[in-house]
């Protein structure tokens, strides 16, 4: 039988500041990263403008690409190669142009200067309105993922752990949100979908360990047995499940990577680092379990031991 | 636990079979977002606040009209903004009458008035504000609707979106320029007299006469290329529109071989455009299109057939489109283009290529880490994801549903977590075997134990999913469903199946010692 795991006897709890240290620089670093950045950058989906991929029927180079719009004088287009030397994705900033003049226009004029046929493979257009709008409605969008699983993972546990799973769900958009501004990638409305995902997905590891604490705390602690004892086997005893579970939907994440195309490019480097952040939190937050015990039972006189001991028969009663 | 066991495996063959016939065939059932195969995404925002300027501008010469009946001088009725019409009246004498004329005019409210000076401001009410606007995007809608048929694209998708939005989907469309042109004219046809007594240079240069306005024809030189306008001085009322018609069609100039516009009024139409023809013998009559002049025929003698003709150097695609657009009916207001995404089939056709091999690869790494890491037990897994991703195709064949591309990662990703849910049961079937427990009764304890996280997991998976869907726009949405359908599916596969496969395997009256786990 391959197993992996098994008799894991890791004292995650012992080394929690590590883990809080690890998160807070990553949370600190994606910060600082889009703060340089000026904030994220936001793809056409949200800022307005419009986006033109374009391929040709012999190889151009970049300066060729320019050449060509620049007769067209539409600002400041950045043109990127996607794919092979004969695809290039253009992104224009809000233009006069009307939608409808766009693609004839840009034909036309990259076809004049690399003396080529073009063909407009993907065209897309978001009037400045329309962009606001879906600027506020992602913030929304994450937030309403948020709160949905703050309420449901508070009505199926208890507040603490909502407010422990959102913490560490915060930490993987964040961190995520980070990669992606480190890297240069845009903030799409498929990357959004990827960080929703993130959210619904991530959380899941994290309810496996939670409620394995629970299933132990529902035997009693045994003579000797701390908080820290039961939080360290949790996590133990559900790693190989953590791990497994996350490495399946790693793997599907790094297919779509690696052979999804250009399109999906961003969506699935979004996945494949949230994947990863997110199995690495919930192991994190369940040692927050231990911190939040010992800060509420501070101030009881007879220690952390007594206090947990007869919450875990209150626990059991109902 | 071997109950029910008939009805379980007859509620698997059930699915099974529902499955297939869903799917098939499988070229016409699944339907493909316009990603994958190419074609044209627009969101219009309708101007309404057009739409009540001209209303407001038709109420006006009703009630011109109808003052005129009553023998109540009118000295000038304006429009002021989108909603008000300012009346001025020749003199106060007859006031109290001209009031009646304006409560009978039951769209209006008072909102100011000065009876010495013979002025009144009428408000639309705000009610038929409402009404007015949403008619003009119901009508846009409608008239849009009408042009796409008459275009001819298969399965077309236009719906209102927000208070004042089109959402128009055009699936395979293979010349987008043309079909945006043909959607986004608003296509007003007036017929208008031509003021010959005025000096239209003079006008071009800023002295319009009283009454009439300055229009163009815009004339490209065949040789040069160059495009020249040319001003026509016209009356400002409008004497017929192309609403009063009945057809319009596409004919070829015996002369010139060059095509031309038909166009049939209605009886109506025809009754007075043959009394406008016969009063105004030997004046020009200019053919207005959206603000432009196509021609200014001289009206020759009285045509009582109720035909004209639209010339005005069209090729032949622009004639039939103007035909299209004439039969179809003008749009209330005009329609501007907030969101467009076109996709052209080539890269449509990539993205089908990229997410087939996705999903191959993707299914090809999980089943093989499945059986290698539970061997018999990851073998059942896996035909529960390969009866997870059946039903899943069936059920958006089903709901029709569309793939689009994002659709296709959202599969990839089910394939990867349709298996965690296998994964949780298998590892604690694994650890009750650890803890000492007979086989029958870890896999017992594994299913009932296991089954609470899973639902947790689902739920969660859930929640993102119905936020996706809810905010998303067409392709996200896509994801957001197959992704919903994926999780939900795996429930019935990975719970439900799976242990109707185990119980088949090890609960059978032979003594099991092993299982392979």
């Amino acid at each position: 039988m391959l197993q992996i795991f098994v008799n894991a006897r890791y004292d995650f709890v012992g080394k929690r500041r590590w883990f809080y240290f690890a998160s807070l620089a990553a949370v600190a670093v994606s910060l600082i990263s889009i703060a340089a950045h000026r904030g994220l950058n936001y793809g056409i989906d949200f800022t307005g403008g419009a986006l033109v991929q374009v391929r040709y029927d012999k190889p151009v180079t970049v300066a060729q690409v320019r050449q060509g719009l620049d007769e067209l004088k539409l600002g400041s287009a950045v043109i990127q190669q996607f794919g092979d030397v004969r695809e290039y994705l253009i992104r224009l900033p809000e233009t006069d142009l009307k939608a409808a003049e766009i693609s004839a226009r840009i034909q036309e004029a990259l076809g004049k200067a690399a003396g080529a046929r073009v063909e407009i493979r993907r065209l897309e257009f978001v009037g400045p309105q329309v962009g606001r709008d879906l600027q506020l409605q992602a913030l929304y969008a994450v937030l309403a993922g948020m709160i949905g699983i703050l309420i449901y993972v508070a009505i199926r546990f208890d507040f603490r752990g909502g407010v422990i799973s959102i913490a560490a769900l915060a930490h993987d958009v964040i961190v995520t949100l980070g990669a992606i501004s480190i890297t240069n990638r845009e903030m799409s409305l498929s990357v959004l979908a990827a960080l929703l995902t993130i959210v619904g997905y991530s959380i899941n590891d994290t309810i496996v360990v939670f409620d394995r604490i629970r299933e132990n705390r529902g035997r009693g602690l045994r003579r000797g047995q701390s908080v820290a004892d039961l939080v360290n086997n949790a996590i133990n005893q559900t790693l190989s499940r953590t791990i497994l579970t996350s490495f399946t939907t790693f793997l599907a994440a790094v297919v779509l990577f690696l052979f999804g195309g250009e399109v999906l490019h961003d969506f699935a480097f979004a996945l494949v680092v949230g994947v990863v952040t997110g199995t690495y939190s919930s192991v994190a937050a369940a040692t927050l379990v231990m911190d939040w015990e010992l800060w509420s039972s501070k101030g009881a006189t007879r220690g952390a031991k007594q206090a947990v001991k007869a919450e875990a028969v209150a626990t059991k009663k109902p | 636990m071997r109950r029910n066991l008939p009805l379980r495996i007859g509620i698997v063959v059930a699915v099974v079979i529902l499955s297939a016939w869903l799917l098939y065939p499988p070229k016409k059932t699944i339907n493909l977002g316009l990603d994958l195969q190419g074609g044209i995404h627009l969101v219009l925002g309708v101007d309404v606040d057009k739409a009540l300027e001209s209303y407001i501008g038709r109420e006006g010469d009703l009630i011109r009209a109808e003052l005129e009946k009553k023998g109540i001088g009118v000295s000038r009725i304006e429009r002021r903004g989108s909603t008000e019409l300012v009346v001025q009246l020749a003199s106060p004498q007859n006031w109290a009458d001209a009031q009646n004329v304006f409560k009978a005019a039951g769209a209006f409210e008072t909102k100011e008035s000065d009876q010495t000076a013979g002025r009144v401001v009428l408000a639309l009410r705000a009610r038929e504000i409402a009404a007015q606007r949403d008619e003009a995007v119901r009508v846009g809608l409608e008239t849009i609707r009408n042009r796409i048929d008459q275009f001819g694209v298969a399965e077309p998708s236009i719906q209102r979106q927000g208070d004042n939005r089109i959402l128009i989907q055009l699936p395979g469309v293979q010349d987008p320029e043309r079909a945006k042109a043909l959607i986004g004219k608003t296509a007003l046809l007036e017929f208008k007299l031509v003021d010959e007594r005025a000096d239209s240079e003079a006008a071009a240069r800023g002295t319009v006469p009283e009454g009439d306005e300055v229009l163009y024809q815009r004339r490209v030189e065949k040789e040069s290329g160059v495009e020249r306008k040319i001003p026509y001085v016209v009356r400002k009322q409008t004497l017929l529109t192309g609403r009063d018609l009945s057809t319009a069609r596409v004919s070829i100039d015996q002369n010139t071989s060059e095509p031309y516009v038909s166009v049939e009024f209605n009886p109506a139409g025809a009754k007075a455009f043959s009394d406008l023809t016969d009063a105004n013998v030997n004046k020009r009559l200019a053919i207005v299109l959206d603000g432009n002049v196509h021609s200014a025929p001289v009206i020759r003698e009285r045509i009582p057939s109720g035909r004209a003709q639209i010339t005005g150097g069209f090729t032949s695609q622009e004639a039939t489109d103007l035909a299209i657009v004439l039969r179809a009916g003008a749009l209330p207001a005009p329609v501007n283009v907030l969101e467009e995404r076109t996709v052209g089939p080539s890269l449509g056709a990539d993205s089908i290529r990229r997410g087939l091999m996705s999903t191959l690869m993707a299914s090809v790494a999980v089943i093989l880490f499945m059986v290698i890491y539970y061997r018999l037990s990851g073998l059942i897994a896996d035909l529960a994801l390969a009866l997870n991703l059946v039903i899943l195709m069936a059920a958006m064949a089903g709901f029709h549903a569309t793939l689009t591309l994002p659709g296709i990662a959202g599969i990839v990703l089910t394939i990867g977590m349709a298996v965690d849910t296998n994964i949780l049961i298998f590892e604690r079937i694994r650890e009750e075997l650890r803890s000492g427990k007979t086989v029958r009764a870890s896999i017992d304890a594994g299913f009932s134990r296991a089954f609470r996280t899973v639902i947790d997991t689902h739920v969660t998976v859930l929640v993102s999913a119905a936020i996706l869907y809810q905010f998303g726009t067409g392709p996200v949405k896509g994801f957001a469903v197959s992704l919903a359908i994926g999780i939900l599916a795996s429930l019935f596969t990975a719970v439900f199946f799976t242990r109707l496969i185990f119980d088949l395997i090890y609960m059978g009256p032979r003594r099991v010692e092993t299982v392979s786990i």
